[in-house]
C-alpha cells in the first residue's frame, strides 16, 4: 500500500490552482474535468512521481466548518518539508504571502506556516541536523 | 470606582495559578504575546516540556480566561491570545500585599 494522493480542501480551484503553482512552484500532475469540478492535482518538482496533492474542492457541507475551526486555532491543514526554511520564509514573503507563525524551533523540527488564501493554514517543516 | 474583587474572583486567579502548565503558559505569553493554541502548543513542544494534547492546552487557557488573565483577541480569522495582568495585579494587592507589607513578623 503506497499514499499516492492527499487532499487540502481550496475555496476556489482556479485561486488554487494560481497560488500553488505560481506561488508554491508545484507543477501540475492530473488537471480532469469533472463535471462542474475538477480532478486537480500537483506534485513536487523535485519528485515528480511522489504524492500528488489534489486540490479538491470544498463544496461538502462538512467542509467549511472543518477549515474554520481549524484556522480559528491557528492549525496548519497540511505540511510540506523544505530544506531552507527561513530561505522559503524570505522567497514567500517577498512574493506577498502572509505568515501566521514566523520561523521557529520546535523541537526536531524548524518551521513556519502561512495562509494559502484557499482557506488553509500551510505548514513548511525543515528537518534540522537532516 | 474602585470596586474590590470578590472571593470568587480571587479564587479563579489562585486556581488558575495551581498548576505548573498554566504559570508555563504565562510565562510564555509573557515572553511572547499574541499567540494561536497552535503556537502554544508548539513552544510547548520547542521547549521540551510535558507533551500536552491541543485538547488539554485549551482547558487551560479556559481556565485562565475565566480568571481574567487572557486577553483573547483575532488575526484574521485566528484567534490570539495574550496575557491581562490587571486581575493579577489587584488580587496581589488586596490580598498579598496586605499580608507582606502590614506584617510585623520576617
Amino acid at each position: 500500500m503506497r499514499i499516492y494522493v492527499t487532499s487540502v480542501f481550496v475555496d476556489d480551484q482556479s485561486k488554487a490552482l494560481d497560488f500553488y503553482t505560481r506561488i508554491l512552484g508545484f507543477k501540475v500532475k492530473n488537471d480532469v474535468p469533472l463535471g462542474e469540478y475538477r480532478w486537480l492535482t500537483v506534485v513536487s518538482p523535485e519528485a515528480p512521481e511522489g504524492t500528488e496533492l489534489l486540490l479538491e474542492p470544498g463544496e461538502h457541507p462538512a467542509v467549511q466548518p472543518y477549515k474554520t475551526a481549524l484556522v480559528e486555532d491557528g492549525i496548519p491543514a497540511t505540511s510540506f518539508q523544505v530544506d531552507d526554511v527561513d530561505a522559503e520564509y524570505d522567497r514567500l514573503l517577498s512574493l506577498g504571502v502572509s505568515f501566521t507563525v514566523e520561523p521557529m524551533d520546535a523541537g526536531p523540527v524548524r518551521m513556519v506556516v502561512f495562509d494559502d488564501t484557499c482557506g488553509n493554514l500551510i505548514q513548511l517543516i525543515e528537518m534540522k541536523g537532516g | 470606582m474602585f470596586v474590590a474583587m470578590n472571593d470568587d474572583e480571587l479564587d479563579r486567579i489562585f486556581r488558575a495559578l495551581a498548576d505548573p502548565t498554566r504559570r508555563k503558559i504565562i510565562d510564555r505569553l509573557r515572553e511572547q504575546p499574541d499567540q494561536s493554541l497552535f503556537q502554544i502548543c508548539a513552544m510547548s513542544v520547542a521547549e521540551g516540556g510535558k507533551a500536552l494534547s491541543r485538547q488539554a492546552i485549551t482547558q487551560h487557557l479556559d481556565m485562565l480566561q475565566n480568571a481574567g488573565l487572557l486577553h483573547v483577541s483575532w488575526s484574521g480569522r485566528t484567534k490570539i491570545h495574550s496575557l491581562d495582568l490587571k486581575p493579577l495585579r489587584e488580587a496581589a494587592d488586596i490580598w498579598f500585599r496586605k499580608h507582606l507589607l502590614e506584617g510585623e513578623n520576617p
